[in-house]
């Protein structure tokens, strides 16, 4: 999307359809402002390395139990006798245990939410790419050609649809948590991210790859596809040098809501256990260990919680706001609704 | 009509048919530990494990095994690999529990759902709209078994204003039916209200840009009937639509919920089976809510043919 350095002075019909939605994004200034917000939460847990290094001086997975560290001039246990935490210190200990301990374990619960949070936004977006992908080439395969490609890309898209979305995807992580996946000769184990991330991928398929068939169906009666053939475009050229440009706008929107949906599945999934494996930590992982303290240390299951909320938020937000910069007929909010209705729902 | 109902049944057919063979594969081809090892436990026998196996028909070829499988989940036999227990009985416990649960939480989210899309649609722009669509926004991008965890914190452990979640039959005492739902119903529906109510504020935006809206407000109608006699009604039919797919996903068990709150239905079922993978339930329960979700799908397209005399049965998609 580049824009012109004088777009602004040149008055009306500046540019084509994406300089145009360029400026009524930029004009969004909630939008813009949670893009902000999601940014901000990317510099975080990037700077995990630089944290854990500089000022904790501690890794995600380094246990604490038996120590004593000063707060303010005063000895504290990291773990109480008892096995409650510490909680949060703040800067005093000098940046050590600044959300407190995890638990028993007496883990840097600050570290820990910077590390985990890299796991969780990259299977939240390594995932909302496969499904994307993966549900525009299936859509465009079954939207175009019609026939028998399309009779068995649609059933097999059903059958997806039918099955519980939460019981698929635990029977996948549980499953697959054991034995690994065998692809070829490639070999993903069991604790493996990649396996959470193939399977949210996988069964987010159908809920864009429906209405983005929908989509091609309708295009595909159009002129310029009808002109495009009587040039002698084979049928991939059709579909990835005519139709996919025209569908650009919907994927892109699509892509961006995949990626909250994907977090909010990836979290219920490590909460269940069937998600990402120990030592890998995730937002998800680290309310399931918080839950087991909920009554005495509940921060420790508000804090991933919030930080997980914040960035579907951002996302959501900015979702919304690029929708309605790329489509302001608002043609697509339907589709955008129907097509992640069972998803959104479906981590209950 | 009629030749479209026969259609779409055996379309619905043939998609439970596919989802319990799907489901029988992830838990028999993928490498898996064998399940005649897990029932004998750790330190068994090499002699128990494999009467375990001929017992259970563990070394019958696969498809004689799903068949086997299929016939006694509908003849109401089939038995779970651990505890042993009649897993369709054990189903219908659940329902009680898990139908309350779905219906409850509808009844409210349908409710709030509706109204804060109105007021936000009819104030578009305003400060009232800005208000609802955080609060919606907020509603739909939280981890739900989140909010439920903190909700049970902070309002049953800590100052017990709600019983800890476990079902009470309505039948025993209605009163601490709804007492003991109360927490799980306003957690679903928080998710639920906060999607609908987004939907129905977009699709009264888009509606008030018709021609029949400008034709109302030409006959001199007032506002307020505009608004709900026109707008709203046909911003209604997606928000049916929507109902009809969602409550048929739900009524396959809340797995994250009910777990929670321990409501000990189907959903906490399906999860207890899970964790054990214990393949008997898991396919009865699976199918269960398939089932649900396909019946659904179905009626919403009749529905919507009813509703909108525009859109023609004709494409069989179960």
């Amino acid at each position: 999307m580049a824009s012109e350095p004088n777009a602004e002075v040149t008055p009306v019909a500046a540019g084509g359809p994406w300089h145009l939605a360029w400026r009524r994004l930029r004009r969004n200034r909630v939008a813009l402002g949670f893009l902000g917000l999601f940014a901000l939460i990317v510099v975080f847990v990037l700077a995990a390395p630089l944290w854990a290094n500089e000022v904790a001086h501690t890794g995600p997975n380094a246990t604490h139990t038996l120590e004593k560290i000063e707060v303010n001039g005063e000895r504290r246990e990291v773990v109480t006798r008892e096995g409650k935490p510490i909680g949060p210190v703040w800067l005093g200990a000098s940046g050590k245990f600044f959300l407190g301990a995890d638990g028993r374990l007496g883990r840097d619960e600050m570290v820990r939410l910077m590390y985990g949070g890299r796991i969780s936004l990259f299977i939240g977006f390594a995932s909302a790419l496969i499904t994307t992908v993966l549900a525009t080439i299936l859509g465009l395969l079954s939207g175009y050609n019609r026939g028998w490609t399309d009779t068995v890309i649609s059933r097999t898209m059903d059958v997806i649809w039918a099955f519980p979305v939460m019981l698929l995807a635990i029977a996948l992580g549980l499953v697959l948590a054991v034995g690994g996946l065998q692809i070829g000769p490639l070999h993903i184990s069991g604790s493996s991210i990649w396996i959470p991330i193939l399977i949210i991928g996988c069964v987010s398929v159908p809920y864009i790859a429906r209405p983005l068939r929908g989509q091609v169906l309708s295009l595909r009666e159009k002129e310029f596809v009808e002109a495009a053939a009587a040039q002698g475009a084979g049928p991939l050229r059709v579909m990835f040098g005519e139709l996919l440009p025209n569908l650009w706008s919907t994927i892109i929107v699509f892509f961006t809501l995949t990626i909250a949906n994907n977090m909010l599945l990836e979290a219920a999934l490590s909460f269940l256990g069937v998600g990402v494996q120990p030592p890998g930590t995730s937002w998800g992982t680290m309310i399931a260990g918080g839950f087991e303290l909920l009554t005495s240390a509940p921060l420790l299951t508000i804090i991933p919680g919030t930080m997980i909320l914040l960035t579907v938020l951002s996302v959501n937000v900015f979702g919304d706001g690029l929708r309605d910069a790329l489509d302001p007929n608002s043609k697509l909010r339907l589709e955008a609704h129907a097509g992640l209705a069972a998803p959104e729902g479906t981590a209950v | 009509m009629g030749r479209f109902i026969v259609r779409r049944l055996a379309g619905m057919v043939a998609v439970l048919f596919a989802v319990s063979v799907l489901t029988f594969l992830i838990f028999n081809v993928i490498p898996n530990s064998d399940p005649a090892q897990r029932m004998a436990g750790k330190a068994a026998s090499p002699a128990l494990v494999a009467s375990i196996t001929k017992e259970w028909g563990f070394d019958d070829p696969l498809p004689q095994q799903y068949l086997t499988m299929m016939r006694k989940v509908f003849t109401g036999d089939l038995i779970s690999y651990f505890g042993q227990q009649n897993v369709n009985e054990r189903i219908v416990e659940g329902i009680p529990a898990t139908f309350s649960l779905c219906i409850g939480s509808a009844v409210i989210w349908m409710f709030f759902g509706i109204l804060f899309g109105y007021l936000s649609a009819v104030r578009a722009g305003g400060l009232l709209d800005r208000a609802l669509t955080v609060v919606a926004v907020a509603g739909i991008s939280m981890p739900v078994f989140w909010l439920a965890a903190i909700l049970l914190n902070y309002l049953t452990y800590k100052t017990e204003i709600f019983p800890s979640g476990e079902y009470v039959e309505l039948t025993k005492d209605p009163l601490e039916w709804a007492n003991h739902l109360i927490l799980p119903w306003i957690t679903l529906a928080i998710l639920y209200a906060g999607f609908y109510s987004r939907v129905l504020r977009s699709n009264m935006l888009d509606a008030m840009n018709e021609d029949y809206v400008r034709t109302a407000r030409a006959k001199g109608l007032s506002e307020r009937r505009v608004m709900s006699r026109h707008v709203l009604r046909n911003s209604l039919i997606p928000i049916v639509t929507l109902f009809g797919l969602d409550f048929g996903a739900l009524l396959g068990g809340a797995i994250l919920i009910e777990a929670i709150f321990s409501l000990n239905g189907i959903g906490q079922y399906a999860y207890e089976s899970l964790i054990n993978v214990d393949l008997p339930p898991i396919m009865a329960i699976v199918l269960f809510g398939a089932f649900f979700i396909v019946l659904f799908n179905a009626l919403v397209d009749i529905a919507y043919a009813y509703l909108d005399p525009r859109v023609k049965l004709r494409n069989p998609a179960p």
